[in-house]
């Protein structure tokens, strides 16, 4: 689940110093399922999930539920052991503004990827 | 003297090319048939740190790698800083052409990564009997762009971060740690857009396809070797070149990604070993 970012993240030094400038929030979609993820200088602050009526966010990691599993497998197959695996195989897009997402992509790969052998979004 | 330095000696080579002077930086170690040997977009010659430092291939062959202009510690021309640096597919062939004759190799062997698994394709087509095998690592023959790379060059993001986010999970998995960070930190020394501009040929002016037809692999053996990770240059996509090219030698190397010489070196070295027997092979 998505809620165990804040202790999966948190903890993780290198991590939050890497986001120590980025404070935004993005949304994550798992197939039908979406999830917000509030970021202030590098923690995740807090994770809301979805269905959401009037949801404000910077960007958007929308992807398909299978290709988030591939994702999150301890050791993913050839093409899903990264996000821009997931867009070239048209399994992910990334939607908003992307200035931040792209000044910050190390950081955002590193949060979606602390799920990693966690369980993911299940 | 008690240090022990590595067997890899660099030099500087002024080199007029096209009109315009460039300063290239050389690198090289080992003795015999030459190796010429090309980095990937936005990279240097680092990338061959590991086969420049592997005695049982240095003992057959002089490994050398030049950093393409404006990479590594090879200068950009002047007047760089009034121009758009754009790498194309005709100055990419020939500078590596103009090298090796300069540098009065004896029909080298030639192995390029990436955009250089791309670019000796070319080479293959055009200068086959310049070089005695060519090896293409990650080799495609068409640009496929499968994001926005503007976003390597835009002011407001930092253009070394952009790089790291744009390549770091083009490697495997499996890669060690190590290497991995290695491979990216040459990355995150590209100047800026850099990267970006040697992208102009892999999605823009680098289609290599009509040329397929013109490779005659009884004039100069062509190997491809691809890793499997690598969805930037897809193992299917090198499989096509194959189909194109009768005789050409394909190698799909399981356990690694987009980076093989310098995100795993030891385990390309198993794979790259007995191409490299079967190149010095006598007769």
């Amino acid at each position: 689940m998505l809620e165990r970012l804040p202790d999966l993240v948190n903890g993780n030094t290198a991590l939050v110093r890497r986001g120590r400038c980025f404070s935004a929030t993005f949304l994550v979609e798992v197939g039908p399922r979406g999830w917000l993820v509030h970021v202030r200088d590098g923690r995740v602050t807090s994770v809301e999930r979805g269905p959401f009526r009037m949801a404000s966010w910077s960007f958007a990691l929308r992807g398909t539920a299978e290709g988030w599993a591939k994702f999150w497998q301890p050791v993913p197959p050839p093409y899903y052991q990264d996000m821009f695996g997931l867009l070239r195989q048209g399994e992910l897009r990334f939607e908003g503004d992307l200035l931040p997402l792209w000044a910050n992509m190390l950081y955002v790969k590193g949060v979606m990827g602390a799920l990693r052998g966690n369980g993911g979004a299940s | 003297m008690s240090v022990a330095f590595e067997p890899i000696v660099g030099r500087y080579l002024p080199f007029a090319f096209q009109g315009r002077t460039y300063r290239l930086y050389i690198e090289e170690a080992g003795q015999g048939i030459p190796l010429l040997c090309l980095h990937t977009a936005g990279s240097d010659t680092r990338q061959y740190r590991a086969l420049m430092n592997d005695a049982q291939i240095t003992q057959r062959f002089r490994v050398i790698a030049f950093d393409l202009p404006w990479h590594g510690k090879s200068s950009p021309p002047a007047g760089w800083h009034e121009e758009e640096y754009k790498l194309t597919r005709d100055f990419y062939i020939e500078i590596i052409v103009a090298v090796a004759r300069a540098l009065e190799l004896d029909r080298p062997v030639v192995m390029g990564c990436s955009i250089g698994g791309r670019v000796v394709l070319g080479l293959a087509a055009d200068h086959a009997d310049a070089f005695r095998a060519i090896i293409g690592l990650q080799s495609s023959a068409s640009p496929s762009a499968y994001y926005d790379i503007s976003w390597l060059d835009h002011p407001g993001v930092d253009h070394s971060e952009a790089a790291l986010g744009a390549v770091s999970g083009l490697m495997a998995p499996m890669s060690p740690e190590t290497e991995r960070w290695e491979t990216l930190w040459h990355y995150m020394q590209g100047g800026p857009g850099v990267f970006y501009g040697d992208l102009h040929f892999y999605t823009v002016d680098g289609d290599l396809k009509d040329r397929l037809r013109q490779i005659d692999t009884t004039r100069c053996p062509l190997y491809l070797l691809t890793g499997e990770y690598d969805y930037s240059c897809k193992p299917e996509y090198t499989l096509e070149v194959g189909k194109a090219v009768p005789g050409a030698r394909i190698t799909i190397m399981k356990g690694l990604g987009h980076f093989p010489m310098s995100e795993n070196p030891a385990l390309f070295r198993s794979f790259i070993l007995p191409v490299l027997d079967e190149i010095a092979r006598p007769g």
